[in-house]
């Protein structure tokens, strides 16, 4: 893409949520959430614990079909996806929405490269003519395996697991399995990638270490949606942030601007500003 | 509990002492009194307090025993009490006893050729190991628990039955058609079960295993109900017959006719089927299909957010599991000349699952190695008459308590970039349907 192009697309939205409203039964967890996070921007969505951040992401990767609201992703080329019609799988199939989960769910039972084929499964797929040329051992589908084992060799060197390739992923230690997830999702290639709590249980050096990871696949091209508790990531990389707070969203903005928000500070340690205030800028 | 539970003699005891307090409570009344009809008719009870006391006796040690084994060779510190030397030697066994098994299976018919005990019973084991491997597709690596597998044994069955005797078709056209057939009969259950996991998921294949046995019984004009299809032909050898006819292979050869002959070439046909399965297998384990099967039995929602469709990958192993049954069932039906529904009982279901699970699942030699232990062991035991059963049962108990993952306790990975590592049993799912 040249630099003319580039400079084009800044300000434009990868992702749009319009008035997204999900409830449960008389439990309102989401309401008239609206929000855009822009294209090759890390977007962090934040807020206290219970402030429906989780069900905004299971509306957006198709866990759950919001009961209101439109959810709007655009893709490089113009194409417009209306996530909320989609659901399941596909999601990251059709519309290229990665996504990682607060509690690591990797398959603990593979090895670490078997992680990151099993992201690329529809290429692969495809490649192995659904099976049948896989069955016969074409050249076709050999080609494709090769790719792929260098596209996951490539993300593993990327996250620092290169050495622990054939290790099972559930012997890794818990930082080394957050970023495996994290290369696993990007293995799919995605166009948006949503990042449930990455730095959750990661000791300061690995936060960094993540803040970096996260930083260079935004200046690869791929748009980033994150929640997240550490404020200090959250600070860091963050180009965009909006606060969530019972549901409905109480600020946005950059980092600065939401840092001095008095909503902000409100949401999250009751009234006491010089407490929160404290917190929020522990976090730079 | 606390990291090193206490494992004393006291604990022992303890143990024991509580065992056999349960043996007398549940034996006291099914072995300590013994009612009969007197010789007017009347009840009259005799006391067999002796037995009782040797039975909770027998308890009483062999809990001693068990716990003193589990502690030994239990699943905890087993690797610290073998020696390295005996953990070398078992690897190198390890590596050459799937090689090793084939050419003994491959001469078997050489070795034993005067016995025809043996080389029923090697069909036989056959048989299972290529519905082991079959049923190890569904279970093993896509973890799906089906408890209904004999459905696709008897749909593959029944179709080459029909289709043979009705039409006259050759076996080696109704093969791949009972295969396709019962592959059908797997997509078909697959789509109402999808939704369902676990035990509802395992309940649901059940009732379909006895629905396609009520359907045999009672479809009275296609299947022939309760009597079964009689006069199944035999295969033949690519369309020449197998007998002492003029136009048959020993007579072509210009060899001597014996039965042995047919007895040998369903040997060796089995044995092709089981390896094809086999083959099959192991090529899939390393394809996409493969890895998301797996990946699905360890955790299906990880799969959705991959964009892996699960509802077709589930479907895939159902119909690629119930399709070598249904080679299986062909088979069961030309060898048997003879089939009824009898053949097809949950209780072939179970025995195909408890080979499954005690090989170790998703382990190809594993399901091998259980297939022989459990229809060879079954045959071993034949002499105890009676106790055969009882045997057989602790046998497998304890074989569960020694490896509870299965015999091959770990699984091999299907990429590798610099060494293949042994995972262990431990960290791998079991799947949750």
């Amino acid at each position: 893409m040249s630099g003319d192009k580039m400079s084009d697309k800044i300000g434009d939205k990868i992702l749009g949520v319009d008035r997204l409203t999900m409830r449960f039964g008389g439990i309102v967890a989401v309401q008239d959430l609206s929000f855009a996070a822009e294209r090759k921007k890390i977007t962090a969505l934040i807020g206290p614990n219970g402030a429906g951040k989780t069900t905004v992401f299971n509306c957006i990767t198709g866990f759950y079909r919001p009961t209101g609201g439109t959810i709007r992703l655009t893709h490089d080329d113009g194409r417009v996806i209306a996530l909320e019609r989609l659901n399941d799988f596909r999601i990251a199939k059709q519309a290229k929405v990665a996504r990682t989960f607060q509690n690591i769910r990797l398959f603990p039972g593979m090895t670490a490269l078997e992680n990151l084929m099993v992201a690329q499964h529809n290429a692969l797929m495809l490649a192995s003519g659904f099976t049948l040329l896989g069955l016969v051992g074409a050249p076709v589908y050999r080609d494709a395996e090769k790719r792929a084992i260098n596209l996951a060799t490539d993300w593993l060197r990327r996250v620092n697991l290169l050495d622990r390739a054939d290790d099972a992923a559930g012997n890794l230690a818990y930082g080394d399995q957050r970023r495996l997830e994290i290369a696993r999702a990007m293995c799919t290639e995605p166009a948006l990638l949503c990042l449930d709590e990455p730095a959750a249980g990661l000791n300061a050096r690995e936060s960094a270490a993540l803040s970096e990871l996260l930083l260079s696949i935004r200046n690869d091209g791929t748009s980033i949606l994150l929640i997240e508790h550490d404020m200090s990531v959250v600070m860091e990389i963050s180009d965009h942030i909006v606060v969530m707070d019972h549901g409905v969203k109480i600020a946005q903005g950059t980092p600065r601007e939401v840092r001095d928000d008095p909503k902000v500070i409100a949401a999250y340690l009751g009234t006491d500003e010089e407490e929160a205030v404290a917190v929020m800028e522990g976090g730079t | 509990m606390t990291a090193k539970p206490a494992k004393g003699i006291s604990f022992l005891l303890k143990t024991a002492f509580i065992n056999a307090l349960v043996a007398l409570v549940l034996f006291s009344l099914m072995v300590g009194i013994r009612t009969e009809a007197g010789s007017d008719g009347q009840l009259t009870y005799m006391t067999r307090f002796g037995e009782l006391a040797s039975l909770v006796g027998i308890v009483f040690g062999g809990s001693i025993v068990i716990e003193l084994l589990r502690q030994w060779i239990g699943p905890t510190g087993t690797e610290k009490l073998v020696p390295p030397a005996i953990q070398s030697g078992m690897s190198f066994v390890g590596r050459y006893l799937a090689p090793a098994l084939l050419i003994f299976t491959l001469l078997v018919p050489v070795i034993f050729y005067n016995q025809r005990y043996i080389l029923d019973l090697a069909i036989l084991v056959l048989t299972y190991v290529m519905l082991g491997w079959g049923l190890n597709v569904v279970v093993g690596l896509a973890g799906l628990l089906d408890l209904g597998y004999v459905a696709f044994y008897a749909v593959g069955a029944y179709s080459y039955a029909l289709l043979a005797t009705n039409f006259g078709w050759s076996f080696w056209v109704c093969l791949p058609l009972a295969g396709i057939l019962a592959a059908f009969w797997g997509v078909l259950l697959g789509f109402p079960v999808l939704r369902l996991r676990g035990d509802y998921l395992a309940i649901v294949t059940l009732a379909f295993g006895e629905i396609i046995r009520l359907v045999i019984i009672n479809w009275q004009s296609l299947t022939g109900g309760p009597n079964g299809v009689p006069g199944i032909p035999r295969p033949t050898f690519f369309g020449i017959p197998l007998d002492n006819s003029d136009d048959g292979l020993a007579a072509k050869l210009g060899i001597e006719y014996s039965s042995t002959h047919r007895i040998i070439f369903l040997f060796y046909l089995i044995l092709a089927l089981a390896l094809l399965t086999n083959w099959v297998t192991i090529r899939l384990r390393r394809l996409p299909i493969g890895r998301a099967w797996e990946a699905l039995r360890e955790d299906e929602v990880a799969c959705r957010a991959l964009g892996i469709n699960t509802t077709t990958t589930k479907l895939t192993a159902f119909a690629t599991g119930a399709m070598f049954g249904g080679f299986a069932g062909a088979f069961f039906a030309t060898r048997q000349g003879f089939i009824s529904p009898e053949s097809f009982t949950f209780q072939e279901s179970a025995l195909v699952l408890a080979i499954v699970v005690l090989g170790g699942m998703g382990s190809q030699l594993g399901v091998a190695l259980a297939a022989l232990a459990m229809i060879g062991g079954f045959e071993l035991f034949r002499g105890l008459e009676t106790y055969r059963m009882l045997v057989f049962g602790m046998a497998m108990v304890l074989i569960m308590i020694w490896r509870p993952r299965g015999l091959i306790g770990h699984r091999a990975p299907t990429v590798y970039l610099t060494k293949a590592q042994a995972i262990s049993s431990d960290l791998v799912k079991e799947g949750h349907g």
